[in-house]
């Protein structure tokens, strides 16, 4: 095991010195350097935010049961099907039809090209799992109907959240899923995460509606309260505009009243719309809803046909400023609740940083102290050899773009005090072998060869662990799990290939000495 | 040589007193999970004000009415940590503490950290804990059934359980908190504590080979006195790491270090007083490994 061609001598300086420029690297411009990749600091060690939002699906399911009520009505009545009691009880839908109608129904619903109960190919699975008992109906949502509401109330969220985080102006966020409900929000930077926060708090469901005064209203009418909880009014259910109609909002000064407002400019469709409403409301007070509470209901003075527009209501410059932002952002499909929250200011990060770099280079050190005193030359090999494993650490991290944390730190500084392990299983097995055997270079040998599998056990147990904790874990614990894994492949390389080959020239040079570790 | 062989028994009832203190430990006084376990809210604040104390900003937040809470110095003299336990993760609780706290005690403070955990991802994270702990455990036992022979697995699980459940009971004992970084911390040790233990086991096995005339009881001895050097040369210089990253790497990094400072002792010492004697207790012999070779 001890003979090395000057081939593959070579070939080893050549990819150390490979990943020591790598390593390097990190140190300068991207711009000015062979590669442009770098390690990345995760969240705790250059400061930001962290949020996990959970989308509340609640709503979204029950609207999707008014809409199938709805159909469901209207297609029964196209077919002339006679039915009783439609409602929904428990998140059901019921209803009966006559004994006669009964097979012909269930056909309507079961069958895989239904138009009321669409099938979805790649799960085998209805929308909606229908109990049939006698003439009575009942529909819930099935398993993957529910996951269909999911997934797509998931995406559309995703894209508000995106839109929303990009008017705001951080840099590089990182936006992504999480299962099928939740999305993960990584602000690098952003110490103060209040206003995205409340920016993210609010689904900004925009819409227009009259203000009545009889409860005869044929579409419904609900109370509704101002924003400052102070007062309240009766608001019809007609939606006559809603958020989708808006082209652009921005927040404005009113020069008259010298109020800050939020002017909004609508699409083609809208435009017809609010003309029309305007027209035939003259007098009457237009109620602005947002997210079920009325911003504010100005009396209409004349038709508005030009399709712009002005909301106001008690705004300061910032949440007008915000409101106009949400509104040109779009409606989010749910409420989004945020369900964890870790935020890490830039100081702190830069402390982490500094307390990280002091423990890795005092712990360097000891080790490399400890090592020498004890072996003498071969200490020396393992502390060249240890240098290089770090550098070959970095360089890989550095290769896979991969985020360092402040436990993926200690899993650097853990991984310098293990990485001797195997030099101390080869050089204590040799020093065995070297009181038996005389020549050395046999002894040496032997030494390698048999402490083998020893070396390869013992890693693969904590590479095992590492594998785990990376499945597992979270957040800055999996760039623990990370860094110990590399560090144990750098340190398996490190030491068969740098230690065995600086051993070897040694050994070579050296072998008729007595006593040579 | 040093005969370990001698007392074999006399550890043995101490680590079987130790495991049982520590079960009861966890059973009667339980363990001291953070937020990332419990869920609620962690600021970590950092005063630039004098008059700014653990008494001062006490008094503040029980004012706002935040149910349990706890005050403490965190590393310097004017960091501290305030723990709120209830869970709260509505948008603008944090903002609404700050505004409260500016009232009370003036603005010369900043929070440097902020960790916000919701009952249902707390629950989940420290269900993925144990399951992580307890797949790690299951890997190993595995491994090391399909590397030797199952005596061999038993010996080194047993050791393994051995050192979870002392570094667990010391943290229970001196209330010291569990966060996910100790979940990483205890996997770490898995794998440190299985390592120096297949060591030793990697000589047992060589020896069994070599000699069919000495009894196991002394052939442990025998592997464990050739490998011996080895165990304290690599536990020495990975305390060194630990110690380093403890003293230097700052507060956070603490109770990751010191878990893994206990559990990296146990870990050597159980490799040698737990592993070894399971193998006497089940009679390994040359046969047990002859039969492995065959295979």
């Amino acid at each position: 095991m001890l003979y090395f061609s000057k081939l593959r001598i070579t070939l080893v300086s050549l990819v150390t010195l490979f990943f020591v420029y790598i390593a390097l690297s990190n140190f300068q411009d991207a711009e000015n350097s062979l590669i442009s990749k770098r390690i990345n600091l995760g969240l705790d060690l250059q400061g930001g935010s962290y949020l996990l939002l959970e989308i509340d699906n609640e709503p979204v399911e029950i609207q999707k049961l008014q809409n199938t009520t709805t159909a469901i009505r209207n297609f029964l009545k196209g077919k002339k099907i006679n039915f009783n009691d439609l409602k929904i009880e428990n998140k059901t839908i019921v209803f009966t039809v006559t004994k006669n109608d009964a097979d012909l129904v269930e056909a309507f619903f079961l069958d895989k090209e239904s138009e009321i109960n669409p099938y979805y190919y790649q799960y085998k699975s209805h929308q909606f799992d229908v109990i049939i008992k006698d003439s009575e109906f009942k529909l819930s949502l099935s398993k993957y109907g529910l996951i269909e509401i999911k997934i797509s109330s998931q995406d559309q969220a995703l894209e508000i959240v995106r839109r929303r985080v990009d008017e705001v102006g951080t840099n590089e966020p990182n936006i992504i899923k999480r299962g099928n409900n939740r999305i993960l929000v990584e602000l690098p930077g952003l110490d103060d995460p209040m206003r995205i926060k409340s920016l993210l708090g609010k689904t900004a469901n925009l819409t227009f509606r009259f203000v009545t005064q009889n409860n005869n209203d044929t579409f419904g009418t609900e109370m509704l309260q101002f924003e400052d909880g102070m007062s309240e009014a009766l608001v019809s259910k007609r939606i006559i505009l809603n958020g989708e109609n808006l082209l652009d909002a921005q927040p404005q000064m009113n020069n008259q009243t010298n109020e800050t407002v939020v002017s909004f400019t609508l699409d083609r469709v809208g435009a017809k719309r609010f003309g029309k409403a305007t027209s035939t409301g003259v007098g009457k007070q237009l109620a602005i809803v947002l997210d079920g509470k009325i911003v504010s209901a100005p009396t209409i003075q004349s038709v508005i046909a030009s399709g712009n527009g002005q909301i106001s209501g008690n705004f300061t410059f910032q949440s007008a400023t915000d409101l106009a932002l949400l509104l040109r952002s779009g409606a989010l499909p749910a409420p989004l609740n945020i369900i964890e929250e870790r935020t890490v200011g830039p100081d702190l990060g830069q402390d982490s940083i500094n307390a990280g770099i002091i423990a890795l280079m005092i712990g360097f050190l000891l080790v490399i102290i400890f090592m020498f005193f004890k072996y003498k030359i071969f200490g020396l090999i393992a502390n060249i050899t240890l240098f290089v494993n770090l550098f070959f650490l970095v360089g890989i991290l550095t290769l896979f773009g991969a985020t360092l944390t402040l436990p993926g730190i200690a899993g650097i500084i853990l991984t310098v005090g293990m990485a001797v392990d195997a030099n101390v299983l080869i050089f204590e097995r040799i020093k065995e072998e070297c009181k038996k055997e005389k020549n050395n270079i046999i002894a040496f040998d032997t030494g390698y060869v048999k402490s083998k599998t020893a070396i390869i056990d013992a890693n693969i147990t904590t590479l095992i662990a590492a594998i785990i904790l990376f499945l597992m874990g979270s957040g800055p614990v999996k760039g623990f799990s990370v860094t110990l894994a590399v560090g144990i492949f750098t340190t398996l390389f490190s030491v068969y290939f740098i230690a065995r080959m600086l051993t070897s020239l040694y050994v070579l040079k050296n072998k008729e000495k007595d006593k040579l570790i | 040589m040093i005969n370990f062989n001698k007392f074999y028994k006399l550890f043995n009832l101490i680590s079987l007193s130790l495991v049982i203190l520590s079960i009861l430990l966890l059973f009667f006084k339980g363990l001291n999970f953070g937020v990332d376990f419990k869920g609620g809210t962690l600021i970590e604040l950092r005063a630039n004000d004098k008059n700014i104390n653990v008494m001062s900003l006490r008094q503040s937040f029980s004012k706002m009415n935040l149910g349990d809470f706890n005050v403490k110095k965190f590393g310097n003299e004017n960091d501290f940590l305030i723990k709120i336990e209830k869970k709260d993760t509505s948008a603008n609780a944090i903002e609404i503490i700050k505004k409260e706290l500016t009232s009370s005690i003036g603005s010369s403070f900043n929070f440097r950290r902020v960790e916000n955990v919701g009952p249902k991802v707390s629950a989940e994270l420290l269900k993925s804990g144990v399951i992580a702990i307890a797949l790690s455990l299951a890997a190993m036992l595995f491994y090391i059934w399909i590397r030797f022979e199952w005596q061999f697995s038993l010996g080194a699980i047993l050791a393994l359980f051995h050192d979870v459940i002392i570094t667990l009971g010391l943290f229970s004992l001196f209330n010291l908190e569990i966060n996910l970084s100790i979940v990483a911390a205890v996997l770490t040790i898995v794998g440190y504590s299985m390592n120096d233990t297949v060591v030793i086991f990697d000589r047992v096995r060589e020896n069994l080979r070599k000699f069919s005339d000495i009894k196991i009881f002394e052939l442990t001895n025998i592997s464990i006195n050739e490998t011996l050097s080895r165990t304290i040369i690599t536990s020495v210089t990975t305390l060194l790491a630990l110690a380093s990253i403890y003293l230097f790497g700052g507060e956070i990094l603490k109770g990751f270090s010191l878990a893994m400072i206990m559990g990296i002792v146990f870990g050597t010492y159980s490799s040698i007083y737990i592993a070894n004697p399971i193998l006497v207790k089940l009679r390994v012999s040359q046969k047990t490994i002859l039969k492995e070779d065959k295979d």
